[in-house]
């Protein structure tokens, strides 16, 4: 064949070969494209849900201090809620029913009572007096507010009734609605008001859990990685060592759960639902993770900084200690912040040791029941309430800022320490 | 005296231990003249005596806590007359939770058993016995050990080499957690799930095809026997696992294949780490999104063009898995992709390849074993992702191939037979370990199969 019949061969499948590759291109571009925009269509809806519950909607109401209601033997259990609902009557003297009452009570949270309770308990002069106050709205008027309610549909397809939403209307035109910051989501426990439910319980309890878990994996981490990385000498052991460790990072993290709910809960007999049981839990399934990206810091130092050292006549434990580590911190820092943030958005494993539990209170230490964030979107992800979406939505904003913050240090500490030798 | 006390005690005596050794070592080297006759660096006997006297008294210390309990409450009921001693353990607990109860001053009752009462102010009594002698032996070890250790001192200790011999069992010690985690995992795993195969059978677990995890309080109750046939819940599993696959292998090689080979330096810089994201976000949050926006889109779509479309479909989790599963993939491919040495490229370009057959004939056939390898790591993570599929997939044990129906999968089985209260005796508890180990050996098969084809195919380029 001549060479002008063969190019002429290439030449005419030249245009198809073009065209795929520049569909195969096409296609990788998509396929990056694609993740990206779902990337961005992840975040935003997530903010789209979630950004109003940082606002929340309180109602003024006049409230008198009745003395015949409040100077009673213990002021701290006196009948705040009567106080509400008195008002709430004087405000609509027109509503008479008990039906209609009960629905109006219900405008007001039901955690508006502590409120008046803690004031009174605060100043005790204000007895006697009737004074202007805004209280928490009840989560059906906040999201009313913030029309999630749409009042275009029939009555006995949204959660308030014609004559509630009078009712609010009636208070929005004497200027007694108003939407402040939400404080409470950030310093209350759970709830199952949605209004006053907050992530300072959940928050305390993945603190706590993140603390024991960093106070055992960090040192033990780093521990074994130094061992097999420095010392150890190649044998069946040390092998079995390594194998198990690759195999331990890509065991399910539910598995890990399991291991804690047969050894920690019920051979060791620790408390339940305690950060001290996930905090273990945690740390033996970020322990992996750390020993490996430990052992690539150490990997990375030269040896010829240990020959030196050596060389001066350091003992081989004063060469690993004064010279090589600190060397290789910044990388086992690094692997042990991405570790973390892997542990502090974990769930399924502290479903296992009765972290889902419904815990008001703020824990106050590592055996209090506590839950942790990602477990406290999963419990709001589960109720029903539209307000519960909005605030599972803000707890995801608040858990996701903790993990950006947390790999931008990693990134950041091996962007500036990381050396190339 | 309270732990938190004592520990604080003790970490005085340690840092006394050392600091006053160092000196002691310090002024014995210049007493005699020439601090070179000193073995060690002075700081190494100082922290031969630290730890001489705090690991002992540490141990001691963490023991009592451990045995503690037993000891009380064995001496509890050797101390109660005889008909509590001959009562089975069931009864025997509660009565023990009695006394303990009662000597927290938690009791609601009017009339208390003076037996009760008179073992509680002996559970008090020797509690408070425990603690005194617990603090008095720790505190009396550790300031023996501190002065065994200044006793021990000589210019000529070794005391280098014994501070590192203990830092040497230290980190032996801290590798072979890795050893006892798996120990503990697979025995916790298989010793609950014998006993659930005492109570089903292993063969009807692993092929039968109804599912449904109910056993019954009393005998007489509809339902009364559960059913515990694996087989509807492995299928789901694969269901799902396999709609993760379809999404994320494509989209996550292109994607590997489109930043090594096409993209620009800066793309890359920018694409990949964004991409990465997705890897960090917590799975919880995929399942929110998947039960909240993708499961009723789809639904709804389903319902547009005439598909009866369940609001738990296995497609919305599978989707949203295989879109936390994109970056797994795509960094994977990515490491294997570059690994190929740039000399292959050449060559087949000098042989008039476009890039896209560079990749299809030369590229992928080189990095395949790593890509295969990356892929079954990939499916072992999909079938123990949990978080997704307990927000967004069903909990009912259908046996079908349809991705539009509800599937259940081993991990959502698992959670909704171990949250909420737990009797340890029933076959519905037991059944999650049995599953958790199931679980547990075929993700081990799957990253063992990965590493085994990544090790024997890999190619060597040099």
């Amino acid at each position: 064949m001549s060479t002008e019949k063969t190019m002429h061969i290439v030449q005419r499948g030249l245009g198809k070969r073009y065209r795929q590759e520049k569909i195969f291109k096409l296609m990788g571009l998509s396929a990056i494209l694609f993740s990206l925009a779902f990337l961005v269509f992840l975040f935003s809806s997530i903010f789209l849900n979630g950004y109003k519950a940082f606002y929340q909607t309180a109602v003024s109401i006049d409230i008198f201090f009745d003395p015949a209601v409040l100077e009673v033997k213990d002021p701290a259990s006196a009948n705040y809620n009567g106080l509400i609902k008195e008002s709430l009557r004087n405000a609509f003297p027109e509503v008479k029913k008990r039906k209609q009452k009960k629905n109006l009570y219900g405008l007001v949270s039901t955690s508006a009572s502590f409120h008046l309770r803690d004031m009174v308990l605060a100043d005790p002069g204000l007895v006697g007096q009737t004074k202007t106050i805004w209280l928490l709205a009840d989560d059906d008027v906040d999201m009313l507010m913030k029309s999630y309610i749409d009042r275009d549909l029939p009555q006995a397809d949204r959660r308030m009734n014609d004559l509630e939403i009078s009712w609010v209307d009636k208070l929005i035109a004497e200027g007694r609605v108003t939407s402040r910051f939400n404080i409470g989501f950030f310093t209350n426990g759970d709830s199952r008001e949605p209004e006053s439910a907050g992530i300072m319980g959940a928050a305390m309890g993945s603190m706590y859990m993140l603390a024991i878990t960093l106070a055992l994996a960090f040192p033990i981490g780093i521990g074994a990685a130094i061992y097999l990385e420095e010392f150890a000498v190649k044998n069946r052991l040390t092998d079995i060592i390594e194998v198990n460790i690759n195999n331990l990072a890509a065991v399910p993290s539910i598995v890990f759960g399991l291991l804690g709910l047969a050894v920690f809960l019920n051979f060791f007999e620790l408390p339940r639902s305690a950060p001290l049981v996930g905090g273990l839990v945690l740390f033996l399934m970020t322990l992996p993770t750390i020993i490996i990206t430990g052992r690539v810091a150490l990997q990375s130092v030269p040896p010829s900084i240990r020959e030196a050292a050596l060389g001066i006549g350091a003992s081989k434990m004063q060469a690993v200690f004064h010279h090589v580590l600190p060397l290789a911190m910044p990388g086992m820092l690094t692997g042990t912040i991405i570790g973390m943030a892997r542990a502090l958005g974990e769930s399924a494993p502290l479903l296992m040791i009765g972290m889902v539990a419904f815990i008001v209170d703020i824990p106050t230490g590592i055996t209090d029941p506590a839950t942790a964030l990602p477990v406290q979107i999963y419990l709001w992800a589960d109720s029903p309430e539209r307000a519960f979406v909005e605030r599972t939505s803000a707890a995801i904003m608040v858990l996701l800022t903790f993990l950006i913050l947390m790999n931008g240090t990693a990134v950041y500490l091996r962007s500036k320490f990381e050396r190339r030798w | 005296m309270s732990n938190l006390l004592l520990v604080t005690i003790l970490l005085g005596f340690v840092s006394f231990g050392y600091v006053y050794g160092r000196k002691y070592a310090l002024a014995a080297g210049k007493k005699g003249g020439d601090i070179h006759k000193l073995h060690s660096r002075p700081a190494y006997h100082g922290m031969l005596i630290a730890l001489w006297c705090g690991l002992p008294t540490l141990l001691i210390l963490f023991v009592w806590q451990l045995i503690e309990p037993s000891i009380i409450t064995s001496m509890i009921i050797s101390s109660l007359p005889d008909t509590f001693s001959s009562l089975t353990p069931g009864p025997r607990g509660l009565i023990l939770n009695d006394i303990r109860n009662l000597a927290q001053g938690l009791h609601f009752g009017s009339t208390v058993d003076p037996e009760l009462l008179h073992a509680s102010d002996y559970y008090l009594q020797l509690q408070q016995t425990g603690k005194n002698i617990k603090s008095a032996s720790v505190i009396v070890i550790g300031i023996a050990a501190l002065l065994v250790g200044f006793r021990h001192f000589s210019p000529g200790l070794r005391a280098r080499n014994h501070v590192e011999r203990i830092v040497r069992y230290f980190l032996i010690c801290c590798s072979l957690i890795a050893i006892f985690t798996t120990i503990g995992i697979i025995l916790s795993v298989l010793f609950e799930a014998i006993r659930f195969f005492q109570k089903i059978p292993l063969s009807e677990f692993l092929f039968g095809l109804t599912w449904s995890p109910q056993t019954s309080i009393r005998a007489d109750q509809v339902a009364a026997s559960g059913e515990f046939g694996a087989i509807p819940v492995f299928a789901g599993t694969m269901l799902i696992s396999a709609i993760a696959m379809a999404v994320a292998t494509p989209i996550g090689l292109l994607s590997a294949i489109y930043l090594s080979e096409y993209a620009s330096k800066r793309m890359r810089a920018v694409a990949k780490p964004l991409i990465e994201i997705l890897a960090g976000v917590p799975t919880v949050v995929y399942g929110f999104f998947a039960a909240l926006v993708v499961a009723p889109f789809i639904r709804d779509a389903g319902a547009s063009i005439g598909l009866q479309v369940s609001s738990e479909s296995a497609l919305a989790a599978g989707l949203i898995m295989g879109i936390m599963i994109i970056p797994f993939i795509m960094s994977i491919s990515d490491d294997v992709i570059n690994a190929v040495p740039q000399s292959l490229r050449d060559g087949s370009y000098g042989l008039g390849a476009t890039k896209s057959e560079t990749v299809k004939n030369v590229i992928i056939p080189a990095a395949l074993p790593g890509i295969v390898g990356g892929i079954l790591l990939a499916v072992s993570r999909a079938i123990g992702e949990t978080m997704i599929v307990v927000m967004a997939a069903g909990l009912s044990a259908n046996l079908t191939a349809n991705p539009l129906q509800a599937v259940t999968t081993v991990t959502v089985q698992i959670v909704t037979l171990l949250v909420g209260d737990q009797e340890f005796d029933s076959a519905k508890t037991l059944a999650a370990f049995a599953l958790g180990l199931l679980l547990f050996i075929v993700t081990l098969i799957l990253n063992i199969l990965a590493l085994y084809i990544v090790r024997t195919y890999r190619e060597e380029y040099e």
